[in-house]
């Protein structure tokens, strides 16, 4: 089986994976791992938006 | 003159009998497991799931597992794949990610295999450190 997802795709499948295991492993209740894993997969998602951004116009 | 009591340390003796080191032995060679010798299924079972699925997903994505280091990059990468316990062991064992292919979704599966290499050594350490109590 070959999986070839976009590179956004990819980018949230990462962002997904490790903001499970974040939320899991650095806060002790429940409510704050999703919280915290939450806020994880927004900073992983937000950065590699504006990170390609900025590549696209130091490419222009 | 009263005695003072530890209650954080009273509270953490329950947890140090027994082999203090086997949910961290279980769980770097199957992901989630440390998590389940100490009963935390539904962390475990989020744990093994993303850490699978981010293995897996890299395979699919054709990526590479490194077995040997030439340089700096590539050693870092083997360590960050041997975290995955055996996991790396049986994909290197049926020859998965063996042959290095030239296409862009590759390198991401590459990556994706190391990163989760080193997220199971955060669980590992984690279901380690509930053992000892020094997490709740």
């Amino acid at each position: 089986m070959i999986f070839r997802p976009s590179h956004f795709t990819a980018v949230l499948l990462f962002a997904l994976f490790a903001s499970v295991v974040f939320g899991i492993t650095q806060r002790e209740t429940p409510k704050r791992m999703v919280g915290y894993g939450a806020y994880c997969f927004a900073l992983f998602v937000l950065s590699a938006i504006v990170l390609s951004w900025v590549m696209y116009f130091i490419a222009r | 003159m009263p005695t003072q009591t530890n209650t954080g340390t009273a509270a953490a003796q329950p947890a140090q009998q027994g082999f203090v080191y086997l949910p961290l032995i279980a769980g770097w060679l199957v992901p989630g497991a440390g998590h389940f010798v100490i009963h935390k299924w539904g962390r475990g079972a989020l744990l093994a799931a993303s850490i699978l699925g981010m293995f897996i997903l890299g395979l699919a994505m054709q990526g590479k597992v490194y077995s040997s280091a030439h340089e700096v990059l590539d050693f870092l990468c083997l360590v960050g794949d041997l975290g995955n316990g055996l996991l790396y062991f049986l994909s290197r064992a049926i020859g998965l990610g063996g042959e290095p292919v030239q296409v862009t979704t590759a390198d991401w599966g590459t990556r994706f295999i190391v990163v989760a290499g080193l997220l199971n050594v955060i669980a590992a350490v984690d279901a380690h450190n509930l053992r000892t109590g020094r997490k709740a």
